[in-house]
């Protein structure tokens, strides 16, 4: 097997974000210098602002914008905030630091514009992002929550510290987490020729006990759950970068094809960024079909599943296929089935047999 | 069996209805006692327009033990510079129930005339002494102690024959008339009974007489110790005395000692006398306590409002026994100036007009329709002979007769609105105050005029609602506030909150009535009756003055709020200033800079002046 080489540009990347930071100081501090109430301009994030854009596949956001300016009262205090965080991230990224959401709310403290609650730094947070489109991962701003990778996949990586060293994923059995990192290291080399992303950290354990990266020569990412958006960057650079195909493997019910749909076509909440979605990224399963085709044990479908079918029903992200077909098959059988479930044909029935099954079926 | 009928004195009278005239208890009787004399050095003052000054003194009589009673003996004194008392009156004035200058419709402030013989009753019921009266008017006219001048042609001079009586009781003798008498361009010889005037020129002696009135002699302080003969309503003099005055001091001083409860009166003595301050600013009052504290309401203004006037009784406040009396005094021969004269605000065409109405005259068609000239009058007659059927029917008449004027105001004493300001200024110091004096109105015929205040802020005290300071004739009511007219008008008539006025904000109001008759609700003349009159007019009032505390209010919320605006402000566009300048890779420069910086974009955001 050959290593691919990387297409990464995470110098660039990072000289960019920092370009786009001192531009909107720049902007601001001028305004300031001409004696004007600074301001700038937000694209809303409202839902009716948010659209699904066929062509990219992914949810945008519209033209409509509102403007926040420091004239305004009600909006003095959120501005600096934001101009704070702006300066903050600068900090960050000039000094190769990382920082959380929690930190970030804590660190505002020391300025003496302490943010009323999580929530609140979150949601500037947000802003910045949309302001400056560009995410927070980006600025070097992460949320706690963290999946893991797993497989033979070298990088480097650019943290202070530990820039230029290199390491293999497959050193530690039980993954590496995806933290502010890994994520901004440079991408290889690989000998895999896939990634396979699973919701269940049960299964992804399973994957590597049982040797299946070898079998499938993949990469194995770990979501725990709705896959956090670092996770869902590095998902799309294995794809642009390495050029390896993308498979999606949840949990056989809605949830399920939540995360995959989100891995795909990225999320609502996340219509002010791109870069966070994996178009070519394919969905293999369980499929509500793969439930009565494997005689797989399920559970009935509560309401809330229901509803969430429903609801998915109206969503342009599922009009295609499989998705439609799958959720009519989900409302006429009204059964789910965990991951999990393939237990009961034995440990490696999954790897063995479901899994080279519906390769061959996507393929 | 037989019934024992005895006449009872009014003295007496009183004395076993004390409580009418406020005396109900030992606290009541401090407070009531104190109010009493003050109220008629007050009025002794303000009849010859003198800026009052006051000093009142409480003084334990028992000083041996240290702890205050519930009830003990105290001296009162007070002293006034007021018009003094000429003695020949002062053993009736003060030793006599219901004798007094008070009995005539004039605005006063007691009615009763019992006040400070109230006072005095009460010390002597209380604890047996006598009070002592000191007073001087200071100086007498050459004419109150004369008897008679004449002229003496041969020698061209005025001779002056002394009232030697008069001159003993004021402590006049030869030596001061010497050196008092004097008038320019006339020489002055004093002899033992009579003055010699000679003017220099001789055209001078018919017009000398006149002039008797313009010289003042000093007169000296008549001393008294007197009490009241409750059974014969008569004073008892025990001493009586004149002293010289070389300092032509005038005034009154009375001091005697009554058994009463000040500890438990103080808190209300105190605020009678802080409100009698506020409403007569033009008065020095000075207090002592019984544990020697000093209060002192400082005197901020010479300038008095006019003194009331006597004025005739309106017709539509007149009863049966009044008309009586007017028939039973009158010269007049005819109704129609029995009418003009005796009434208020009565002319010879309302005369007319109201007789006809009676029926106790006719008037012939007058030959000009257009009511010019004289018209010709059938069944005039003298009042004198007015059956009692027909008084009767006059009396009834005069309450359903349309044509009267209303009762001129001429005659009310307002503070008015520059003294009530500076009085209320003087006291609270008040952030806001907005004073409005009424036009004058009447009730049941009498005029009465109201004068109303709105203080809020400063030392204007916080308390659950709007506090109500009453005044009736400039007399402070401290008690019975929930029955009174105003607490009503305020609690039922005006909605605060049009007026952006809430319950927990230092707000007082003042309402002043002064009127010829305050109509009393009770006796006790602590609170005033709603009259419908009165009421709309106090209503009136406060709205007046509440709407321009609305206005001062909204004005004082936008600048308050306007500061809290421009502190957010001034907390963040400084910080804007710093981060966006390190954002933008400025050089770092100190915090002063930044607010620097920002000072323009704050002054834009300044609308209200401040200093308002």
């Amino acid at each position: 097997m050959t290593a691919k080489p990387s297409r990464s540009s995470v110098k660039k990347r990072n000289e960019a974000t920092l370009k786009t930071l001192r531009g909107f100081g720049r902007e601001v501090y001028g305004q300031i210098l001409k004696k004007q109430f600074p301001y700038t301009t937000i694209p809303s994030r409202s839902t009716s602002n948010i659209q699904y854009d066929e062509k990219l596949r992914q949810y945008v956001l519209g033209e409509r914008s509102s403007r926040r300016t420091s004239r305004n009262i009600r909006h003095i205090r959120p501005f600096t905030q934001l101009i704070w965080t702006a300066d903050f991230a600068k900090d960050l990224k000039t000094s190769g630091k990382t920082s959380t959401l929690r930190d970030v709310y804590y660190s505002a403290q020391a300025f003496d514009i302490n943010f009323r609650d999580q929530q609140e730094s979150d949601n500037i947070i947000n802003d910045l992002e949309t302001v400056l489109a560009t995410a927070r991962e980006d600025l070097n701003i992460f949320p706690e929550e963290r999946s893991e990778i797993f497989g033979d996949l070298t990088i480097e990586y650019t943290v202070p510290g530990y820039e230029g060293r290199r390491i293999n994923l497959t050193m530690h059995p039980d993954g590496v987490a995806i933290g502010p990192a890994l994520t901004t290291a440079e991408l290889i080399e690989t000998t895999a020729d896939k990634v396979i992303v699973i919701e269940k950290g049960a299964m992804f354990t399973r994957f590597i006990e049982e040797q299946a990266y070898r079998k499938f020569n993949a990469i194995l990412i770990h979501t725990a759950g709705q896959p956090p958006r670092a996770t869902r960057h590095l998902v799309q650079r294995l794809n642009t970068e390495l050029g390896l195909p993308v498979y999606v493997f949840c949990d056989g019910d809605p949830w399920g094809m939540g995360i995959a749909i989100t891995i795909i076509c990225g999320s609502a909440n996340a219509a002010h960024l791109k870069e966070l979605t994996t178009q070519d990224a394919r969905w293999m399963g369980l499929y509500s079909t793969d439930i009565q085709k494997y005689k797989l044990p399920s559970e009935k479908l509560q309401n809330v599943d229901i509803k969430r079918l429903l609801d998915m029903q109206k969503d342009p992200r599922c009009a295609g296929e499989p998705w439609s077909g799958q959720i009519e098959h989900f409302l006429k059988y009204r059964v789910k089935c965990e991951l999990e479930a393939f237990s009961r044909y034995g440990l490696d029935y999954v790897v063995k047999k479901y899994l080279p099954e519906k390769m061959q079926e996507l393929a | 069996m037989s019934e024992t009928f005895m006449e009872m004195s009014p003295a007496d009278f009183f004395y076993r209805n004390r409580d009418l005239a406020g005396f109900n208890n030992p606290s009541r009787a401090v407070y009531a006692a104190l109010r009493e004399l003050v109220e008629n050095s007050l009025d002794a003052c303000e009849l010859y327009r003198i800026p009052p000054n006051i000093f009142l003194r409480v003084s334990r009589e028992n000083n041996d033990s240290t702890i205050e009673e519930s009830n003990e003996t105290y001296r009162i004194r007070i002293m006034d510079n007021g018009s003094g008392i000429p003695p020949e009156y002062v053993p009736s004035a003060f030793g006599q129930i219901l004798f007094g200058s008070k009995y005539t419709l004039r605005q006063v402030r007691g009615t009763f005339g019992l006040g400070g013989k109230m006072a005095i009753l009460y010390g002597q019921i209380t604890t047996h002494g006598y009070a002592t009266i000191m007073t001087s008017t200071g100086v007498a006219t050459l004419k109150e102690l004369a008897l008679g001048a004449d002229v003496d042609q041969n020698r061209k001079m005025l001779i002056v024959r002394l009232n030697l009586e008069a001159m003993e009781l004021r402590g006049v003798d030869k030596a001061v008339l010497q050196r008092d008498v004097k008038l320019d361009g006339c020489s002055v010889q004093v002899n033992e009974k009579t003055i010699f005037l000679k003017p220099e020129d001789e055209a001078d002696l018919k017009k000398l007489g006149d002039r008797l009135d313009d010289i003042p002699v000093t007169v000296g302080i008549n001393e008294f110790e007197i009490s009241i003969d409750i059974q014969q309503n008569k004073p008892r003099v025990r001493r009586d005395v004149v002293k010289p005055n070389p300092n032509r001091w005038r005034g009154t001083i009375v001091e005697f000692t009554l058994d009463g409860d000040y500890v438990k009166a103080m808190p209300r003595v105190l605020e009678y006398l802080q409100q009698t301050a506020m409403l007569n600013p033009y008065a020095e009052i000075t207090f002592i306590d019984p544990r020697g504290r000093l209060y002192r309401f400082e005197r901020v203004t010479k300038a008095m409002p006019p003194p009331p006037k006597e004025t005739l009784p309106h017709p539509y406040g007149c009863d049966v026994e009044t008309v009586q009396r007017m028939i039973a005094n009158t010269n007049c021969t005819s109704l129609t100036t029995f009418m003009t004269t005796n009434f208020h605000r009565v002319g010879e065409k309302t005369a007319k007009a109201f007789l006809a109405e009676v029926g106790l005259i006719k008037i012939r068609n007058s030959k000009n329709p257009n009511g010019k000239g004289k018209d010709d009058v059938v069944g005039e007659k003298s009042p004198k002979r007015l059956t009692p059927e027909e008084i009767v029917r006059m009396v009834q008449t005069m309450k359903s007769f349309k044509g009267f004027l209303p009762p001129d105001s001429s005659c009310l004493s307002p503070v008015g609105e520059k003294l009530l300001e500076a009085g209320i200024k003087k006291e609270l110091n008040p952030e806001f105050l907005a004073v409005s004096q009424r036009g004058a109105s009447a009730y049941s015929g009498y005029p009465f005029i109201v004068e109303v205040a709105i203080a809020y802020g400063g030392g204007v005290p916080s308390s659950t609602g709007i506090s109500l300071y009453r005044f009736a004739n400039r007399i402070p009511l401290l008690y019975d506030e929930a029955s009174d007219i105003s607490r009503i008008v305020l609690n039922e008539q005006v909605n605060w909150r049009n007026y952006k006025v809430s319950a927990d904000m230092p707000v007082v109001v003042v309402v002043h009535i002064c009127s010829t008759k305050i109509p009393y609700k009770t006796v006790g003349k602590e609170f005033i009756a709603d009259r419908p009159e009165v009421a709309r007019e106090i209503k009136n009032g406060v709205s007046s003055v509440a709407r321009k505390l609305a206005m001062f209010l909204t004005k004082k919320i936008s600048v308050e709020h306007e500061k809290r605006r421009v502190d957010v402000f001034s907390r963040y566009l400084p910080k804007i200033a710093q981060f966006s300048a390190d954002l933008a890779g400025e050089p770092e420069k100190s915090d002063s800079d930044y607010v620097e910086m920002v000072k323009p974009l704050l002054r834009s955001l300044i609308k209200y002046d401040r200093e308002a």
